[in-house]
């Protein structure tokens, strides 16, 4: 499979995911930098984490308008699997391409600590390997995290089972306690209502090898693999 | 201010001798002055006085501390470069590879502007690695502060934070901890040191040069403003009162973090990749342009002459006084070869920079700064660069004899019925609790390759693509280094040394940062010399170099100087990362034992101890330290850790034997169970901080090759109980749950 990275001026996780994605999971990767505008021979986008132009503005609020961005939502446009993750899913948001915003965590402060992720249901390539109910452990990293939409839309979202990550204690309960940020229905995770599309602060691609605290993240590329393999066969 | 100087200048340059308040506000002396004159032959005019008196600075020339310096030992087989000669010092550790550190401190400007000073503090450091042509790893920051209970401790301790997060954060680099700790000696002068280290392929280190004539100087990244002039002079190289802090505010520069990371990845795409289009790479620090086209003159043993108008401006009307200099952050000088300048100017507009040619380099021996053709200064780079030196006579300070004298023994001994409050109570301590609060707000694992997080005894990070890991951590004991500045001295590397053998990591380099009050005074000087004379005697007998530092003088409020704080980076190696130990006791049914000393201590060893102050309202005593022991007991566990008899280690420092333990079993979420009796004084056996002791757990059936390795070693190893999956904690009179434990160590939070 072959993931084009976006690079923007300020990204940081290009490398991280490019890491994992090439080095442990043995996939093909390309970081692209954001003038780039060509995804063909492309199977998935990533729009990695990072501080887009400092996100001075709105965090993500520069990035929208990237020369790569327009390519980015054609191919959401015709159902390619994009990720955002952290800073990509603030892009998302932004862009248009997922509903809501995310606003300055609730304690005001930056949070970087493991969190538990509940899947919830809803169908998506970026999780259908992960059983409804399961919980991961992967890191969070952003001073902006805090999901926000109206109550209609939150509303659309938990109906139509588009909330596909849920923040929760390692006893896999949607508490207020393991709310990191202050996130409505402590969602961490989201999709568009076609599904191909995912938004969400926890960096999976942190949570690539034992060695520096787990595996879990690996779970949601291996979802995306496997779809794609389905995919071709 | 510089308008004063400006003012002054003009009736000197009009034949009127230049009075003292010109010289104060570039901090130099009158005699200064008249040494100046004399070996230019002349006076210098405005621009040049502005040029030399941040060169000549405290900050910049080290006029007091450079002969103290050459006592620290600076050489070993591994380490690369020649102390002060390059931006940082980097050490081979094997397949072509090196590490690049340093630490750096921004007290004064933080203690005027604390969320801004300690985040262009973590700019400047970093940008004196990605100068080597490394690539950034970690960040470690070294914050001392007030009592909390004081709210301007708690802005500063606040927003220092801050500013160290949302600069680090933002550049993508892992903050993998260092230390926070609180006296009153810090109140109205923080402390805020940075450490940043990096990794470079040896063969690509970037030097920090001037040479070949007609190659050309480039300026790139941010443009130059009218911010942080004096800095070097002003700020960080004399005694303010307070009262001039509010006005001395725009000498504090506002840093942006996301042009550095563009300035970070275009240097190091032009280091790595293409080493052979430049002759040097230098970061625009303390006196800005002046000091970093200064030194790279020096180094390359070459002159240069600047066309100033070429120089990016922020704002119209800049003098060329103000271009030379101005502090403005994020600016980087290219030394690149006349045939790759086209590529190298390409190379930084395609991540969306300035580069422009503001000079080049010459053949003589002097800098030349023009300003649309007219010259401005002449400035001979061996008088910019040799300033004066001073070698003081120290006094040990009077107050030290009384302190010193004190017998710790003279005090009743704890009741145990207090033990487990007093446990509790020392936990709380925010120079013991947990530092949590503090790291959350770091990026602690960007990059992926963090191993150990901050919040055990040092991080430890994988180095990417090899199988070495490096183990990092920051330390020093002010109240140590205030009660005997030399044990405090040679404590601060033992201890640092002893957080990274906790980790199975060897020690093999140190960069320090001497924070000290006045060095005028003899008291400070002489604190300042014996803390130097520890560091070297330690780093001598653990083989630790050091390789790069920063001296921070004139740190004093109201003529009270800071505790001597002469902080400690260690760097350590591990040969397999995969060997890495923690500070937590893991597994229930481990044997735990203490290596290094006896559960029974004599009440000497409460000197300068948490306990001391806490339940006492004492800071003395006289510490002591033995440094070959020190030494024989990094072996011991280096060695067992080698042959897999170790499931932990943790340091027992401060708040002693009690603290560490129950440290040990909060990290690892297990508890504990003690065998026997405490003998001797309580308080000295729970609360005694005697250096050189290490609490480690071990698998059941592994003691008997433990204690023969101390045997060798001469280290005496004592079996202190075993971890229980029991909640609990018991050491002697002390019973108390795991839940009372946390509860009390989170208090910071």
């Amino acid at each position: 499979m072959r993931f084009a990275i976006i690079r923007f001026p300020g990204t940081w996780s290009d490398r991280d995911c490019h890491h994992v994605l090439t080095g442990v999971l043995g996939q093909n990767a390309d970081i692209l930098w954001h003038r780039e505008t060509d995804l063909s021979g492309y199977d998935a986008v990533v729009l990695p984490g990072g501080f887009s132009y400092g996100d001075y503005l709105r965090c993500g609020a520069i990035a929208r308008f990237s020369p790569v961005m327009e390519s980015v939502t054609r191919f959401a446009s015709r159902g390619g699997p994009v990720i955002g993750i952290c800073n990509g899913f603030q892009v998302l948001c932004e862009s248009g391409l997922l509903p809501g915003a995310l606003m300055r965590n609730e304690s005001l402060q930056f949070r970087c600590e493991w969190t538990h992720l509940r899947r919830e249901g809803g169908r998506t390539p970026w999780a259908d390997d992960i059983g409804e109910g399961e919980v991961l452990r992967i890191p969070i990293s952003h001073g902006d995290g805090n999901y926000f939409a109206d109550e209609a839309t939150l509303a659309t979202l938990e109906q139509s089972g588009r909330v596909v990550f849920r923040y929760v204690d390692a006893a896999g309960r949607a508490t207020p306690g393991a709310n990191p940020n202050g996130s409505a229905h402590n969602i961490a995770g989201i999709i568009n209502a076609r599904g191909n599309v995912l938004g969400m602060m926890p960096h999976p691609e942190r949570a690539g090898e034992q060695l520096v605290g787990g595996v879990d993240g690996n779970r949601i590329w291996e979802s995306i693999m496997k779809e794609s393999l389905a995919v071709v066969g | 201010m510089e308008w004063l100087v400006r003012d002054r200048a003009r009736l000197y340059a009009r034949g009127m001798p230049v009075d003292q308040e010109a010289l104060d506000a570039v901090a130099l002396s009158r005699d200064e002055y008249a040494l100046l004159c004399e070996r230019l032959g002349r006076e210098p005019n405005e621009v040049e006085l502005g040029m030399f008196g941040s060169l000549w600075s405290e900050h910049c020339g080290y006029k007091n501390s450079k002969p103290l310096l050459r006592l620290f030992p600076t050489g070993s087989d591994r380490v690369l470069t020649k102390i002060g000669a390059e931006n940082a010092g980097a050490i081979d550790i094997g397949d072509g590879l090196c590490v690049v550190m340093k630490v750096e401190s921004h007290n004064h400007p933080s203690a005027i502007e604390p969320y801004e000073g300690a985040a262009t503090g973590v700019g400047g450091i970093v940008r004196d690695i990605f100068a080597m042509g490394a690539y950034p790893v970690a960040i470690l920051d070294s914050l001392r502060f007030g009592p909390l209970e004081e709210p301007q401790n708690r802005y500063l301790f606040e927003h220092v934070v801050g500013g160290v997060g949302g600069y680090g954060n933002c550049l993508g680099i892992p903050n993998v901890g260092g230390e926070v700790s609180f006296a009153e000696a810090y109140n109205g002068n923080p402390l805020v040191n940075a450490m940043c280290v990096g990794v470079a392929e040896t063969a690509k280190l970037a030097s920090a040069r001037a040479t070949g004539a007609g190659n050309a100087l480039l300026l790139v990244g941010a443009d130059t403003g009218r911010d942080g002039i004096h800095g070097a002079s002003g700020l960080a190289s004399r005694t303010d009162p307070e009262a001039r802090f509010e006005e001395m505010r725009p000498a504090v520069q506002v840093g942006n973090p996301f042009m550095e990371k563009l300035l970070m990845e275009a240097c190091f795409e032009l280091a790595s990749e293409h080493r052979d289009w430049i002759v040097g790479l230098q970061d625009l620090g303390a006196a800005g342009l002046t000091s970093s086209v200064v030194e790279c003159c020096a180094k390359g043993g070459s002159g240069a002459v600047l066309e100033l108008s070429k120089v990016p401006r922020r704002e119209a009307g800049m003098t060329p006084y103000e271009v030379m200099l101005s502090e403005s952050q994020e600016r980087m000088l290219v030394i690149a070869r006349r045939e790759h300048v086209a590529e190298v100017t390409e190379l930084f507009r395609r991540w969306e920079l300035h580069c422009e040619e503001i000079g080049q380099v010459t053949d003589g021996n002097e800098v030349v700064v023009r300003d649309h053709g007219a010259e401005v200064a002449r400035v001979p780079v061996e008088i910019a660069t040799d300033p004066p030196q001073y070698r003081r006579q120290g006094v040990r300070p009077a107050e030290l004899e009384e302190l010193n004298r004190f017998d710790p023994a003279s005090l009743p001994d704890l009741a145990p019925e207090e033990a487990t409050a007093t446990l509790l109570g020392l936990l709380a301590r925010p120079n013991i609790a947990s530092k949590r609060g503090v790291f959350r707000q770091y990026d602690q694992q960007v990059l992926g390759n963090t191993v150990v997080q901050p919040g055990g005894d040092a991080a430890v990070l994988r180095v990417a693509n090899t199988r070495y890991g490096i183990a990092l951590k920051t330390d020093c004991n002010g109240r140590l280094c205030y009660l005997d500045p030399f044990t405090g001295g040679a404590a601060a590397v033992a201890e640092a040394a002893r957080n990274v053998v906790c980790t199975g990591a060897t020690p093999v380099a140190v960069t320090d940062c001497l924070n000290f009050g006045n060095p005028e005074k003899a008291d400070v000087y002489y604190t300042l010399e014996q803390c130097i004379r520890g560091i070297a005697e330690a780093c001598s007998i653990f083989g630790t170099p050091v390789v790069s530092g920063n001296v921070s003088l004139y740190n004093e409020t109201a003529g009270r100087p800071v505790y001597p704080t002469p902080v400690v980076g260690m760097l350590g190696l591990l040969e397999d990362v995969s060997k890495h130990l923690r500070a937590g006791f893991e597994r229930a049914g481990a044997e735990v034992w203490l290596l290094g000393g006896e559960v029974e201590q004599a009440a000497a060893t409460l000197a300068g101890s948490e306990y001391l102050e806490a339940v006492h309202g004492r800071v003395a005593g006289m510490p002591g330290i033995d440094l070959e022991a020190e030494r024989r007991l990094h072996q011991l566990v280096l060695r067992a850790n080698e042959v897999g008899l170790l499931l932990s280690a943790h340091d027992c420092a401060d708040g002693g034997l009690a603290v560490a333990v129950a440290e040990a079993c909060i990290l690892g979420n297990t508890g504990f169970q003690g065998v026997g009796n405490l003998p001797g004084r309580l308080d000295a056996a729970c609360f005694g901080e005697a250096q050189g002791r290490i609490v480690v757990s071990v698998p059941p059936g592994a003691a008997t090759r433990l204690v023969a390795l101390g045997a060798d070693l001469s280290i005496p190893v004592t079996r202190l109980g075993t971890t229980v999956d029991e909640g609990r904690m018991r050491l002697g009179p002390i019973d108390v749950s795991l839940d009372d434990l946390r509860a009390a160590y989170e208090a910071l939070l």
